[in-house]
């Protein structure tokens, strides 16, 4: 039977086993949407802007580890994509878009709503498609969800003229993937080659004395959390994460160094900074990370494991390179390495020394003022640290790296590599569906919620239970600290409360359930309130100290372990 | 240094694009880029020169090896080697001076391709080093055009294996039937 291209994009959606999508309608999609009118299977969520369909794709991606779809019309409808793409290319999410485009014959006549959809998205996706043949769309699809959701994953963009749509053939579903330039199924099992580095790997773990395990989000792409917690329990090398790598492992576990970086842990900064042996698993070395790099991990050897070859020796010179699926090289690595700790005992209670010395401290608590750290931390407590929490980005983010306490994976969602402000409502919507037995929490500042602070439609119109708490501290918090520490206090352009509305009158209008506090001791009874709401979104609007500032801080382009921290 | 890097891509449009764009993105230089089919329609070769350090070199080959329209990349450097460029001259001449220009075309092994009364068009192959030397030579004389292709080069022994479009051939691949032209990169 002939079917329409269509009829075949949204029957391949269908057998790629996609859930929902994300997007909004327009002109050359049209055709799409039609067929898909009468899919039993697909659900579609109108979003009220195709930035947040893109982030709520990204959040589905990283609280299920499925991929996150997308479909959108052309011209403006995909550039609006731009930037969700660009955020989960950076940090390796699989999204596939699938954006509307003009007839084929138009293409470059700058017809009503074109746009070059694939020069502008190439930057920003792991790979895109311009399908020009219906002949060619089945096994377009099947590629584009191949490429986005194999090897390191990445979003990837099908632009898809609307005569194609219209176009009919047979419909023959590809049993096979089979891309002659791509093979990311050789990570999958470690050759006899890579064998050999990870034995050499393991030896030199076996002969160090002071070793850091630096874990990322590869590790958690890779859904290796059990191979990072057999590693860590076997040989008690110390483990600090990057803000991605939150929740691969247990905060509270006595190896957890917590996170690293410019606003991590003095004793993760000092650890890394002492190593002998640093071994990376899924990390790529980011400056928010490493800090000065000629002067980061000054002593130490480097183990890096990575799905990516081009990760390896980008930014540091790499002595034991491994490139592999993190999981499948943990299984091969875990059985070479035996209980470290008599040998590094001097190690371990030199790091112990440095989490009595400079632990984590609070902003200090004056009049009845809330914190969004003493915030946090209650939401860790009430939630008992097992909630999906998704950030926004800013003080906030940094915040809830610090103070939510993670314990599992694919309970942090955040913007990472590209610090995309706007991002943590709609992900948070895009998490909670994905995950609708689990509580989602959205912890966002002022600033960054009201980029995206549309989708209050959505999350309302669909029913979507998410928690959504505000810090609004009447400032762009992080812009306003970094001109408190570094430009003489000269607050330019960062002071936002004399423009922020009213939030909960805003959610109230939108039909969400929200309220309001300004008091520490309505902290528990509100956080309590939203908790038990759960036919819609429920907003608690804190607001919080003004000027309140994220610390340990190393300030950016020092060494990693010249740590500012609170007097 | 300079290096030599040979590419096998997908023969389609926006591979080039791609390409392309992985140098400005990264801050990638190229010296030069020439592109064109192979024995295999649906492959084409890239000769892309570039200088750079080491790591710099390490670097382009992994990215341009990430891009999925990108089948094979090596660095061609260090083999044994053939390096060819074509180049297309347009001198300035006067009765004078013609003379001189012939010398020096003939000297090079190049060819006279058009005559005018004030000037005469020069084909000539070669290594880059020999272009370089002959257009040091004409530049004296007036140099009014001059159109490079970029080297290609190609290993004496070796080659670089072109997999098949359908993959391994004991396997069966399903694909949609497909009429694709050629396409052009």
């Amino acid at each position: 039977m002939k079917l329409t291209g269509a009829q075949i994009m949204i029957k391949c959606l269908e057998n790629e086993g996609v859930e929902y999508l994300f997007g909004i309608p327009g002109g050359v999609i049209l055709p799409t949407f039609d067929a898909l009118y009468d899919s039993k299977k697909l659900k579609f969520i109108l979003v009220r802007h195709e930035q947040g369909g893109t982030h709520m794709a990204d959040g589905y991606a990283r609280a299920t580890g499925r991929p996150g779809v997308c479909m959108v019309t052309s011209g403006p409808g995909a550039t609006n994509t731009v930037t969700g793409l660009a955020t989960a290319f950076m940090d390796s999410i699989p999204l596939v878009c699938v954006a509307g485009q003009v007839v084929t014959q138009a293409i470059g006549s700058d017809a009503f709503q074109e746009a070059d959809v694939t020069g502008i998205t190439r930057s920003v996706t792991k790979h895109n498609f311009l399908v020009k043949d219906v002949r060619d769309l089945a096994r377009t699809v099947r590629e584009a969800f191949c490429i986005a959701t194999t090897g390191r994953p990445g979003p990837v963009v099908i632009d898809f003229p609307v005569d194609v749509s219209r176009a009919e053939t047979e419909f023959v579903w590809p049993k096979n993937v089979y891309i002659r330039g791509y093979h990311p199924k050789l990570h999958l099992r470690p050759s006899a080659a890579t064998k050999k580095q990870i034995q050499e790997a393991a030896q030199a773990i076996m002969e160090s004395k002071r070793p850091c395990l630096y874990v990322g989000g590869g590790a958690i792409a890779s859904d290796a959390h059990k191979e990072v917690f057999e590693l860590v329990n076997k040989t008690g090398i110390p483990i600090t994460t990057t803000v991605l790598g939150l929740g691969i492992f247990p905060e509270d576990h006595p190896s957890s160094l917590r996170m690293l970086g410019m606003h991590g842990t003095h004793y993760a900064n000092y650890s890394v900074q002492g190593s002998d042996l640093l071994i990376a698993v899924g990390a790529r070395f980011d400056d928010r990370v490493t800090g000065k790099i000629d002067k980061f991990a000054p002593q130490a050897k480097i183990v890096h494991i990575d799905i990516d070859p081009a990760s390896i020796s980008k930014v540091v010179k790499v002595h034991y390179p491994i490139v592999g699926d993190i999981r499948a090289v943990l299984r091969v690595l875990n059985p070479l390495v035996r209980d470290l700790r008599p040998q590094i005992a001097p190690w371990l209670e030199q790091i112990a020394e440095w989490k009595k010395k400079y632990p984590m401290k609070h902003n200090k608590q004056v009049g009845t003022e809330i914190h969004p750290d003493d915030v946090i931390e209650k939401i860790g407590e009430i939630t008992e640290h097992k909630a999906v929490v998704v950030t926004g980005v800013g003080q906030h983010q940094m915040w809830t790296a610090q103070w939510y306490g993670f314990r599992k994976p694919r309970t942090m969602i955040t913007s990472g590599g590209l610090g995309t402000m706007g991002f943590g409502f709609p992900a948070a919507i895009g998490a909670k569906l994905g995950c609708p037995d689990k509580t989602v929490f959205c912890i966002d500042g002022d600033g960054s919620f009201q980029m995206t602070i549309t989708e209050l439609a959505t999350a309302v119109y669909f029913k979507v239970p998410v928690k959504v708490v505000i810090m609004d501290n009447g400032h762009h918090g992080m812009v306003r600290q970094w001109q408190q520490l570094f430009y003489r206090g000269r607050y330019s352009g960062s002071q936002t409360f004399m423009i922020n509305p009213n939030f909960s009158k805003v959610a109230e209008a939108y039909g969400a359930y929200a309220i309001t506090i300004s008091k520490q001791d309505e902290v528990i009874p509100a956080l309590k309130k939203i908790l038990a709401y759960n036919n819609g979104p429920a907003i608690l609007h804190c607001r919080v100290a003004r000027e309140d500032n994220v610390f340990p801080m190393v300030p950016a382009g020092h060494a990693l372990d010249q740590v500012m921290d609170m007097a | 240094m300079k290096h030599t890097i040979s590419v096998l891509v997908e023969n389609h449009f926006g591979v080039l694009a791609h390409v392309a764009g992985l140098f400005s993105a990264r801050g990638f230089n190229i010296d030069s880029l020439a592109v064109g089919e192979t024995q295999d329609p649906s492959v084409s070769r890239m000769t892309i020169i570039v200088h750079g350090d080491d790591q710099v070199v390490e670097q382009i080959i992994k990215q341009l090896d990430k891009l999925v329209d990108v089948i094979k990349v090596e660095d061609i450097t260090q083999d044994d080697i053939i390096e060819r460029e074509l180049v297309l001259i347009k001198v300035k001449a006067s009765a004078e001076t013609r003379g001189d220009v012939m010398q020096i075309v003939n000297t090079f092994r190049a060819k006279i391709v058009d005559v005018n009364p004030q000037s005469l068009s020069i084909e000539a192959t070669g290594g880059e080093s020999k272009v370089d030397a002959m257009l040091e030579l004409l530049r004296p004389l007036g140099l009014i055009e001059v159109v490079r292709t970029g080297l290609i080069a190609m290993a004496r022994r070796k080659q670089l294996e072109v997999p098949s479009k359908e993959g391994p051939a004991k396997k069966k691949s399903s694909r949609a039937p497909s009429t694709k032209k050629k396409g052009t990169v």
